[in-house]
């Protein structure tokens, strides 16, 4: 038996005794979605147990390195560990800013200190994480941002406000952008702080969403008193940190609507829709859409996988990596407009059991937000314009 | 399969692209059309396509070819899109000795397979009849008698109708019109009795062709594949030739992408390059992001052949109405974005929007995959 086969086969042997049954369903709602934290919400007390055993055995992050208590994992047995999960239709164990955005700056720009603090509260869900970067007066604008901190010898003091700060009133510390210099340009002087979110001075609004629910907040903070040592990398070069994190951050969501799972609209539609007298789905321009959809998912997919080949490789510059988060996203968003299509006035209630409670719309106005959130359509265009293409400005 | 080419392929690659460039570029086609070539193509550059094994680069070594795939021939046909090249290489070697490979008896193998790999042997499929691709509408008549079948029908928009050596005619031997069985395919020398082609110069400066055929006898050892039967087999010969049309797609959605990107830095209006305007440079974003997907579902298709993939022609027309797609995309705001200049024939960039629309329309276009990939997804 190779080492590979050898891995999948103690891999499948674990999670048989690890995973609970419940674990094994799918997620249908937002409080199916766990995401651990000092004072974790559950549906269902399983949720942590689950992540706990994962998080023990560093799965949660199966590639970060075994001294934080990562995976240690390579590519490979990533691989073999998501293919078996999803054999059993085990549930990802915990959601988190910690995994998919903060923690990838933290091994790269994090003093050892901070590394041993923070990354192994992130992979057993311990910390909650929130990001503050967004506010009233920048955003795709980002670097014109204005929450200032003071340096007061021993610690910077907080003052500003963030916008649009997912989970703010759910998590319990924030990666946050601060001004602690306002001589230079405006890449200039931005420095990249952790904080706990219980600290004296933080407080946050949630706001509510188009599809009615609440995850972002108003976050304000009042002479908030932060340690030096929560400075992460030097002070003043945070611009560079941001934009790192927000490489992570593009790529999660350009994964949103992607997992290939379930029936294909197409299915879906001929269910609903019925069939013509030449056996066809009975609406020819929703055929058409559909199939324009489906082509483009398939098309999509092959070059997230030509990505990945090109830099197993060590060829191309991954530059059609650049236009993932574009992508991806409007076509998550095509993909929705046809779902509200498919299902008809049953995806037009808001309300009831017989509705889902309006699972439906509800997952279509969320889409809207993918572009724009992690930085707008417009602003991936731009990226692309110049950055790759090398458009002058 | 990893989505990459390989060393030696990237190898074959580039020396295609220095031959091309060097042998058959755009220029090499603007003096065949003005000099109003009698063959359409430069024989001596054939000769030496042919020399360097391109001719015979996916038929099996035991035929004289070079067995290096339909991948290897795709990388050609990419490069052949990006200088507009002129050649045999689609109708003889992508199109017709990929139909006497799938379908051909051993005794046709050996008789024709060789004589392409070599260059000798030009031949062209003679399939449509109508202005749209429909092979089960096929009308022209196959009947049996005594010496094996009888040949009468026109077709159109053959691709070098006029100088093959040989037709590989899509008839109707039972059935009518309509029908998908009932088809068969038939091998007849373009220099029998009752054969007349025409030449048509078609839009992008190439052979088209008409083929009249009446009451053209032809030899029953000349059915190529099963009698009736011939539709499964003109699906896979015509789910590879889309493949390899849109690779050739690629590559001159390609070039006249980059040219425009090149122009957008060079020309300057209202003081600034016209490229620092966020109108044109949102949609040359776009355009990327398109070319992008573009190459992921080529490189796909092209291994999906060689890997007979089961699922090759649900892949074949995704690929070709992708291609059909980005390309008006690519070719149209090529023409936009260069301005006047754009529109005269001095000027290159309007050379790559005629081929884009010949290639598209071979063997269906946009409409016609779409609707054949939602037809094979059964919806
Ligand atoms: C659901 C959701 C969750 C979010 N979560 C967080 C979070 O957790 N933390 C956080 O910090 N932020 C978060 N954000 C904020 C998000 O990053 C910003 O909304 C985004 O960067 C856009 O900024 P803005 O809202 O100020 O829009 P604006 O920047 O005002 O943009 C308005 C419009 O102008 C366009 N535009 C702006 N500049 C240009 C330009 N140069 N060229 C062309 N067009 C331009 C934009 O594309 C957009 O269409 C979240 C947003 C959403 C919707």
């Amino acid at each position: 038996m190779s080492d590979l086969d050898q891995f999948r086969q103690e891999t499948r042997e674990w999670l048989e005794a690890n995973c609970p049954e419940s674990m094994r369903t799918p997620e249908t709602s937002d409080t199916d979605q766990y995401w651990g934290g000092r004072d974790p919400e559950m549906s269902h007390p399983d949720q942590k147990v689950w992540a706990d055993r994962m998080g023990e055995k560093g799965w949660t992050t199966p590639e970060w390195p075994l001294e934080y208590g990562g995976g240690g994992l390579d590519k490979e047995q990533t691989k073999v560990l998501r293919q078996e999960m999803a054999r059993i239709g085990a549930r990802n164990p915990l959601h988190s800013f910690g995994i998919s955005m903060l923690g990838p700056a933290l091994l790269k720009y994090a003093n050892d200190e901070q590394k041993q603090e923070h990354i192994p509260k992130i992979i057993r869900g311990e910390i909650r994480w929130c990001q503050g970067y967004s506010e009233p007066g920048a955003g795709s604008d980002l670097a014109s941002l204005q929450t200032r901190a003071e340096d007061q010898g021993d610690h910077y003091l907080v003052n500003g406000s963030k916008v649009w700060t997912s989970y703010a009133d759910k998590a319990d510390w924030i990666f946050c952008l601060t001004r602690t210099d306002n001589s230079g340009t405006k890449h200039e002087g931005i420095s990249f702080l952790l904080f706990d979110m219980a600290s004296p001075g933080v407080s946050t609004r949630p706001v509510k969403l188009i599809s009615g629910s609440s995850p972002f907040c108003e976050t304000f903070f009042d002479d908030v008193q932060v340690p030096k040592s929560n400075l992460m990398g030097e002070a003043g070069k945070g611009w560079s940190i941001a934009k790192y994190l927000l490489t992570h951050e593009r790529e999660m969501i350009s994964g949103f609507g992607h997992s290939g799972a379930g029936k294909t609209l197409g299915q879906e539609a001929l269910e609903t829709l019925g069939t013509d007298s030449g056996g066809r789905l009975d609406d020819t321009v929703l055929r058409q859409r559909i199939a324009q959809l489906e082509l483009d998912t398939l098309v999509f997919g092959c070059t997230m996988a030509r990505v990945k080949d090109e830099a197993k490789a060590g060829q191309g510059l991954g530059a059609a990596s650049s236009i993932f988060k574009y992508y991806g996203t409007e076509l998550n968003k095509r993909r929705y407009e046809l779902v509200m299509s498919v299902r008809g006035a049953q995806a037009l209630a808001w309300e009831g059991d017989a509705y889902d409670n309006g699972k439906t719309p509800r997952a279509w106005l969320r889409t809207k937000a993918n572009s724009i959130e992690g930085g707008t359509s417009e602003i991936q265009l731009n990226i692309i314009a110049k950055r790759v293409l090398g458009l002058p400005s | 399969m990893a989505l990459v080419w390989n060393e030696e392929q990237l190898m074959l690659r580039e020396a295609a692209a220095g031959f091309l460039a060097e042998k058959a570029s755009l220029a090499a086609l603007r003096k065949l059309r003005d000099e109003r070539s009698e063959t359409g193509y430069d024989q001596e550059v054939w000769r030496e396509m042919a020399e360097m094994g391109w001719a015979g680069i996916a038929i099996p070594e035991e035929f004289g070819g070079l067995d290096y795939g339909y991948a290897g021939l795709g990388i050609v046909l990419e490069q052949m899109g990006r200088n507009l090249s002129v050649s045999p290489l689609q109708a003889t070697v992508l199109v017709a000795a990929t139909a006497i490979a799938l379908g051909g008896s051993e005794a046709q193998k050996q008789a024709l397979l060789p004589a392409i790999a070599s260059g000798e042997l030009t031949l062209a499929l003679a399939l449509q009849e109508g202005a749209h691709h429909a092979p089960e509408k096929t009308a022209l008549t196959a009947t049996a008698n005594a010496g094996g079948y009888s040949l009468s029908g026109k077709k159109v928009l053959v691709q070098d109708a006029h100088i093959a050596d040989k037709l590989i005619v899509v008839a109707r031997s039972a059935g009518k019109p309509g029908d998908a069985a009932g088809l068969s395919l038939f091998l007849v020398d373009a220099s029998s009795v009752g054969v007349r082609t025409e030449r048509v110069i078609m839009l992008d400066s190439r052979n088209g062709g008409n083929v009249l055929l009446d009451n053209v006898q032809v030899g029953a050892e000349n059915l190529l594949g099963e009698l009736d039967a011939g539709h499964d087999l003109l699906q896979q010969v015509l789910d590879i030739a889309n493949i390899g049309l849109s690779a050739e797609l690629l590559g001159l959605s390609l070039e006249a992408y980059e040219r425009t990107l090149e122009y957008l830095k060079e020309r300057r209006q209202f003081g600034e390059l016209i490229g620092s305007f966020q109108g044109l440079q949102h949609r040359a974003a776009e355009l990327f992001a398109e070319l992008e997907l573009a190459k992921s579902i080529v490189i796909r298709a092209l291994q999906a052949i060689d890997a007979n993939d089961p699922q090759l022609s649900m892949l074949a027309s995704a690929c070709k109405a992708k291609l059909c797609e980005v390309a008006v995309r690519a070719t149209n705001e090529s023409i936009q974005m260069h301005g006047g200049i754009g529109m005269t024939d001095e000027f290159d960039i309007g050379f790559f929007i005629k081929r884009a629309r010949v290639a598209q329309q071979t063997y269906g276009d946009y409409n016609y995959h779409l609707d054949r990939y939602a037809r094979l997804n059964n919806y």
